[in-house]
């Protein structure tokens, strides 16, 4: 027995030994800062790429014109000032003399006129395209001055040139035929190497114009369970984590040696309405639901209270007391009487559509609006797709209703041309526009003076509330994870990790 | 014609419905690789931008003309280049195999070193206090999934002791053997150990029929040492079922282990085709599968031909 027990410890102490000696040896170098995170880029391709999780990759290697601050304000970033026409026709940008690409070349007018040139090709398929079709030609007067003209006023342009998606790349590159093979961009940090799903590693640009960064570079290791990531910050093995589900990241503050960074972002959980289908089709019905769901419940139940009950305005500057909007609170008599005006006394059977693990509270989300429906005689059926199907079905408009999380932008007109203007490229998802919402859109894409800007946003908020296409739950936060020696990270409500370029390591 | 050469024959054929089957139920799944790239902003594409993107991804073509065009490449080596990782598929493959064969070696040595003597141990002591206790481990074992496993180790070793193996950057076995027996170890003790629950039970079983055998009481009449009976004379027996389950079981793990790539963060085989199938990687789908079914047909071909040695009465391919 003894010599069992010998044993058995003696083998328990090789594993720990071995283990714990691989764990040690880590090759990368001591200033080099060791993030992880659950899903890998899916490209190298700035204008094309949209995944959140490619976007985070390469806002660290490619530079925009301009970029937003932790305020979402805007401030320089290829561009060193810009200027609007009085009309909002036109908009003229000075480049930062001292804006170089990672071989060393500066960047020019020429390489902005071709970057967004092939950002409007048809061919480069770019989806951001959308959002750049009042550009009606690019003028490069010198070597550091570009000016936009435009076909019609644009004041939310500046806002979507603010994205990766409109990095601006080496026009020679593009003539190479090699962006999205090779990525050669101005931004802080170098990419090294990329082996897709499992790793990067990232080396710092000495000659970036944003100044000096402290540390050497980044090695990214993708870990698909958010669990092991959390293990991994335990046992140091990593230095910065970007976290995901709203149940592990609060588990973070627990232990003692990490911080947790729990950001507000733009994006809002949604409960998407189908206006096509009956009985949906009926204002009274949509409403009907809207007043019985109970969004802090909701928020409480499917995300442990991690987040802010919303309206569709979720952007600092624009957003407004969500308890004013029109049922907010929890009506289940009104729902009840609204249900019986519109001839649904006993309720109806409808199916929502959910994506697997997106959100990773998806699931939640419709079990509880499930729960809340039942209370009017709403019976959901829960149809869970893996995202990809999702996708397929909530692009072609086939569901009765959806749980959804969707992307927010800074700009209420950005966030929202795309399903509530008469000419949205998704109106074959919502299914839904009138003239009210049209026209204020309209109203706000021109006007330039920012307060009146916010009133006639504020109507549209209103109004989009009261007919109830869709019902806005809540937003959430974004969630980093770091070691304590790990200093100088800022946040950002877009969830960017470009604050990786000011960071030190202790 | 011999079995082993009738069995080879049955490969092309085999192969070739696997390629059909794989090459359209990939297809018919809703979402294609746009939509997989792009997402709900898929929606904001024009008609000439979506046209761009499925010659981009090599979609644009009748289901037909891509078949005939990736077959006649894969009959010259060639199973199509990966859009996600712009490389041949073949090469992915083959960089991602050797963790899995290694896993799936490891994972069958923790089995068979643990299960095969538990089943023997609890078949020689039949109804007994310790073959209850081994019969509950061996049910625990095989009920409780391999992700919980991994995950209580994972949390186990990360809370209570500090370490953990490395996790993100895998170290192949030659270039640093310590360090990859490190990282290896904890997710084959993991895929083990529901590999050995079913081990134990199926030896346990297997050796209570054999230990009732004419021969093997014969044998212990003879005076025969009890712990030649076991080992020498009946556990020979009894390998023939264990056989067919570890090769069916070593057939499934070479085609990757999925979960415990995903919680290890090991990258196999099963993490490249899960990632290949989400991501819509058609030419990369399609090489996994084929190059799994292939391993497959081999471990199945072997454990036959293991039959054959290990009982010398079965005659393989003979009709009575």
């Amino acid at each position: 027995m003894g010599r069992h027990l010998s044993t058995k410890l003696l083998s328990g102490l090789a594993l720990a030994v071995t283990i714990g000696a691989t764990a040690i040896a880590s090759p990368a170098s001591a200033a080099s800062l060791k993030m992880a995170w659950k899903q890998d880029a899916t490209g190298l391709d700035p204008h094309k790429q949209t995944a959140f999780s490619s976007i985070r990759l390469l806002e660290l290697i490619y530079e925009p014109l301009v970029r937003f601050d932790k305020d979402l304000q805007i401030v320089p970033a290829v561009a060193a000032s810009w200027e609007f026409a009085p009309d909002a026709k036109q908009i003229t940008f000075k480049l930062n003399p001292s804006a170089k690409f990672q071989d060393g070349k500066p960047v020019t007018a020429a390489d902005v006129k071709a970057s967004f040139e092939r950002l409007l090709d048809e061919k480069t398929a770019a989806a951001a395209r959308a959002n750049f079709l009042s550009i009606a030609s690019i003028e490069t007067p010198d070597q550091a001055t570009v000016v936009f003209k435009l076909s019609q006023p644009d004041v939310p342009l500046l806002t979507a040139m603010a994205s990766i998606n409109a990095a601006i790349v080496p026009a020679a590159e593009i003539t190479a035929g090699t962006i999205g093979t090779k990525a050669l961009g101005s931004g802080p940090f170098k990419l090294d190497k990329w082996e897709p799903n499992s790793r990067e590693t990232l080396s710092a640009n000495k000659d970036w114009a944003g100044g000096k960064i402290a540390i050497d570079g980044i090695d990214i290791s993708v870990l698909p369970d958010e669990t092991a990531i959390l293990a991994a910050l335990r046992t140091k093995q990593v230095d910065f984590a970007l976290i995901n589900d709203p149940l592990v990241a609060t588990l973070v503050p627990k232990e003692t040696s990490l911080v947790l960074n729990r950001t507000p972002v733009l994006a809002y959980h949604v409960l998407q309405m189908n206006p096509s289908r009956k009985p949906m089709d009926v204002l009274a019905v949509r409403q009907a639901i809207s007043c019985a769901i109970d969004r802090k419940d909701v928020l409480d139940t499917a995300s442990v209270g991690e987040g802010k009950v919303t309206g569709p305005l979720t952007m600092p500057g624009y957003t407004s007391d969500a308890s004013t909007l029109f049922c907010y609170k929890q009506d289940i008599a009104k729902a009840k009487k609204l249900m019986a005006d519109a001839g649904f006394a006993n309720g109806f059977t409808a199916t929502v559509i959910a994506a697997n693990g997106e959100p990773a509270t998806a699931a939640a989300e419709a079990q509880v609006l499930q729960s809340q429906l039942a209370e009017i005689g709403v019976k959901l059926n829960i149809k869970m797709m893996e995202l990809n199907v999702y996708v397929d079905a909530w692009l072609k408009g086939d569901f009765d209703m959806a749980v959804a999380l969707n992307g927010g932008r800074a700009d209420p007109y950005s966030m929202y041309n795309r399903y509530w203007t008469k000419t949205g490229n998704l109106q074959k998802v919502t299914n839904y526009i009138d003239d009210t919402l049209d026209g204020l859109m309209q109203k706000g894409r021109v006007e330039t003076d920012p307060a009146k800007r916010k009133v006639i946003f504020a109507d549209f908020e209103k109004h989009l509330v009261e007919v109830a296409p869709w019902a806005w739950l809540y937003t959430s936060y974004s969630y980093t994870a770091q070691q304590k020696n790990v200093q100088g990270f800022v946040p950002t409500p877009e969830g960017s990790l470009f604050g990786l370029s000011k960071v030190t390591l202790q | 014609m011999n079995y082993l050469t009738r069995r080879l024959l049955t490969f092309p054929l085999v192969m070739l419905g696997v390629s059909i089957l794989v090459f359209v139920a990939i297809r018919l799944v809703p979402g294609d690789a746009i939509t997989a790239m792009l997402g709900t902003e898929a929606g904001l594409l024009t008609p000439a931008q979506r046209a761009a993107l499925s010659a981009y991804f090599g979609i644009d073509k009748p289901i037909l003309v891509q078949y005939w065009s990736w077959l006649l490449g894969v009959l010259q080596g060639d199973l199509g280049i990966s859009v996600i990782h712009g490389k041949p598929a073949l090469a992915i493959i083959l960089e991602r195999f050797p963790l899995t064969l290694q896993l799936a070696l490891m994972s069958m040595c923790v089995a068979l070193l643990v299960g095969l003597p538990a089943g023997v141990f609890a078949a020689t002591r039949n109804e007994k206090m310790s073959d209850l206790a081994v019969r509950i481990f061996a049910m625990i074992g095989q009920s409780t999934p391999n992700f919980v496993v991994g995950l209580l180790i994972i949390y186990a070793l990360s809370a209570g002791f500090g370490i953990l193996p490395t996790m993100g950057e895998f170290t192949p076995l030659f270039t640093d053997p310590l360090r990859n027996l490190g990282q290896m170890i904890l997710p084959a003790v993991t895929l083990g150990f529901a590999f050995a629950s079913s081990v134990t039970r199926i030896s346990r079983s297997a050796m209570l029929d054999v230990l009732s055998d004419d021969y093997v009481r014969t044998a212990r009449s003879k005076g025969v040492p009890k712990r030649s009976v076991i080992w020498r004379h009946a556990l020979p027996n009894a390998l023939i079922p264990v056989v067919t389950l570890s090769g069916v079981e070593f057939g499934y793990l070479l085609g990757g282990a999925v979960l415990v790539e995903q919680i290890y963060a090991l990258p196999g085989l099963g993490r490249l085709v899960l990632e290949a199938i989400l991501q819509r990687d058609y030419a990369l789908v399609q090489g996994c599968v084929l190059f799994i079914a292939f391993n497959f047909m081999v471990v199945n071909l072997l454990v036959d031909l293991a039959y054959v040695t290990l009982d010398p009465r079965i005659r393989l391919g003979e009709s009575k």
